[in-house]
This record gives C-alpha cells, sequence and structure tokens, in this order.
C-alpha cells in the first residue's frame, strides 16, 4: 500500500521497520489513534504535565486523522507498547519561507532510546513530506537539549536559513 | 572562529582512527597521510592518549587506536583538550570606567555567539562528521569522474 496517499484509520500504513534486541518485537511506525494519546502524555516529559492532555487532544484533533498528506502525526509501536512519536506538517509563506516540513515533536520512550527508533520514525516522516511535496525538512530544539540536537544533525541536518529572535514583552 | 593546529591535527588523528576502529596507525602514518608535522602530532597524541580518547598500543607494529565513543563523542570533545572556544576582547586598557558600558555590551553579544558556537560543535558527533566526510568525498569522486550523482 502507498503511505502517501491520505490514508483513513481503516487503512493504516504499518510498516515492520526492525526487530528490538530485547523484545523481538517488530517496531510498527503507524498514524496515532486516540488510544494512543495517554502513552504519548506519558512519554513527553518537557513542561508541566497537567497541561498536556488537553494539548496533545488538540495535537490528535488537527494532525491525527491521517488524512490530509501534509499533516502527519506517527507513533513508533512495539509489543503493543507505544515507544514513540514524531509529529510534522507542510507549512507554506510564514516568515516567508516557500512551502517547507516541519517537524515540531519528536520522543522515544527513555528505555528504549539508542535502538534506533527515532530513526525509522523520522525516515518515515520525511518520506511523507516528500509526498506531500516538500524537499526540505525543518526543525527548531531548545539549544541545551543536546540529545535531540545531536540526533537531528547524525540525520543531516543544519543549520538553516533562518535564524530565531525572542525578547521578553515588558 | 579560529581553530589552533593542535584541535585541527587532534580532529584529523581523531577522525581517521575512528573512521575504523580496529585500525592502529603510528605518528608517521597520521602526519604522512595528511601533510603534517610529525613533531607537533607527536604532542597531540600524548594530549589524546591522556584524555582516554586515543590508546597507545606498544610493540611491534604499534600505534594508536581509537578509544573513545564515536557516536557519543563530540567535535568539542576534541577541540577542548587543546583550546578554550571563548571570543576575547583584546582590551588595551583595562580598567577604564569609560569603557565598562560597551564592553559589557560586546560581551553579552560575543556570550551569544559563543553558545552557537558550543550549541553547533558539541551536538556534531564523530559519527556524524565522517558520514558528511564520507558524502563530500564520494560527491568529489564522481564530480572528478564526470558522473556527477
Ligand atoms: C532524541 C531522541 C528522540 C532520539 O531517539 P532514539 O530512538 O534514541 O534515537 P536513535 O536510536 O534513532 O538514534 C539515531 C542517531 O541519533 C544520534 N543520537 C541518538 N541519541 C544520542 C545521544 N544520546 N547522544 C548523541 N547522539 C545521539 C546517534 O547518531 C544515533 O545513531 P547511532 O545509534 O548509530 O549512534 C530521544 O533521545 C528522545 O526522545 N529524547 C528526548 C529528549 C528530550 O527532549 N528531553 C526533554 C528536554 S531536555
Amino acid at each position: 500500500m502507498d503511505s502517501r496517499e491520505g490514508s483513513s484509520l481503516l487503512s493504516l500504513p504499518i510498516m515492520v521497520l526492525k526487530y528490538h534486541m530485547a523484545t523481538k518485537d517488530p517496531i510498527l511506525i503507524r498514524n496515532a489513534v486516540p488510544t494512543d494519546l495517554d502513552a504519548i502524555i506519558e512519554i513527553d516529559d518537557v513542561g508541566p504535565k497537567e497541561e498536556k492532555p488537553a494539548y496533545w487532544r488538540g495535537i490528535f484533533s488537527h494532525y491525527g486523522s491521517g488524512e490530509k498528506k501534509e499533516r502527519i502525526f506517527l507513533v513508533a509501536e512495539t509489543g503493543g507498547e507505544i515507544v514513540g512519536f514524531i509529529a510534522g506538517e507542510v507549512r507554506a509563506w510564514e516568515f516567508g519561507s516557500a512551502p517547507c516540513g516541519w517537524c515540531f515533536a519528536l520522543a522515544v520512550s527513555p528505555k528504549m532510546r539508542g535502538a534506533g527508533i527515532a530513526k525509522r520514525m523520522f525516515d518515515e516522516i520525511r518520506r511523507r513530506l516528500k509526498g506531500a511535496g516538500v524537499t526540505t525538512v525543518r526543525t527548531m530544539v531548545d539549544r541545551n537539549n543536546k540529545v535531540t540536537l545531536s540526533f537531528f544533525r547524525s540525520q543531516g541536518l543544519r543549520s538553516g536559513r533562518y535564524i530565531e529572535l525572542e525578547r521578553e514583552i515588558d | 572562529m579560529k581553530l589552533n593546529k593542535g584541535s585541527l591535527f587532534a580532529l584529523f588523528a581523531v577522525l581517521e582512527l575512528a573512521g575504523n576502529g580496529d585500525r592502529q596507525l603510528s605518528t608517521t602514518d597520521i602526519a604522512g597521510k595528511y601533510g603534517i608535522s610529525t613533531h607537533h602530532l607527536a604532542k597531540v597524541m600524548r594530549n589524546l592518549v591522556h584524555s582516554g580518547l586515543v590508546q597507545a598500543v606498544r610493540g611491534v607494529g604499534g600505534g594508536y587506536r581509537f578509544a573513545g565513543n564515536v557516536s557519543r563523542t563530540t567535535l568539542l570533545d576534541v577541540i577542548q583538550l587543546f583550546e578554550k572556544l571563548e571570543s576575547e576582547l583584546d582590551m588595551p586598557n583595562q580598567g577604564n570606567p569609560a569603557c565598562e558600558p560597551i564592553v559589557a555590551e560586546l560581551r553579552s553579544i560575543t556570550g551569544e555567539i559563543d553558545d552557537l558556537t558550543k550549541a553547533i560543535l558539541d551536538t556534531i558527533t564523530l559519527e556524524t562528521a565522517l558520514k558528511s566526510t564520507r558524502l563530500r568525498t564520494e560527491a568529489a569522486a564522481s564530480v572528478a569522474a564526470g558522473t556527477p550523482s
């Protein structure tokens, strides 16, 4: 099945990617479904937990249906357990930029890190973004988040054309 | 940013050794390949051994072997053994109060630059650098062969 054709919840593109060394269970990368949200919130350890259910429900309703090929929300599953997620979309003409893929959320459950799961999810989101017609993928990472920065650099990302600037509003 | 010779030689050596973890190379081998001073490289190698990134193998056919973690050691880990990558202001008249506000502003700006430098060099692992280097070599080879990829 070609997952680039907007897939419905009933026809999830499921790919068997790799057998995890410890469990020997295959790792599946598939579209997120509503029942994944609790596990996603558990894995997402950035920021206050109590604000997360509302945030992720919002993200899910916007990105989770899998119906629009320019909005992507994937999870990694192994042995019936959600062990990672990635979300992204195509954004056009913000900051004067031509259409471009953005990866705005990525995490792997701590006990499953280092097994290539983020790489598999990122490969899949790149493939889908390409299918949605863009040729660049972009992300933004806290400069102190060495692990995530190292991950994206290992995938070939470099400083981009845009510089983020900010100040406190007084 | 200016990388000094020590850092540069260390990066040549570490990347050369890490590119093939089982290989042992002598200072002469490495210096010969990169056309750099054996004498200077020998000093650099001692520093690398001391840091644990490289191991000296004694005996006939001895040399150096990479002993770090290729997917965790970053370019900054290597560079920091040889220099502190921090901007400096070459201030002639230390302590002149008229300079203070401007110097303070410049320090905050160079701090911004240093933070970015660190965020770049400390997130490129040897493995990532080796991968990009290989891609570069392949691209150059295919251009030379007249078959751009
Ligand atoms: C970044 C993250 C998604 C990576 O997930 P992962 O599944 O462990 O990554 P992978 O196994 O696919 O790693 C692929 C490559 O990324 C790089 N990488 C991954 N973890 C790394 C680390 N800790 N240090 C340096 N490079 C790393 C390596 O090059 C790795 O290739 P290798 O396995 O051949 O060495 C995961 O660590 C994570 O969820 N981190 C969340 C951290 C976070 O945001 N915390 C809260 C804010 S501080």
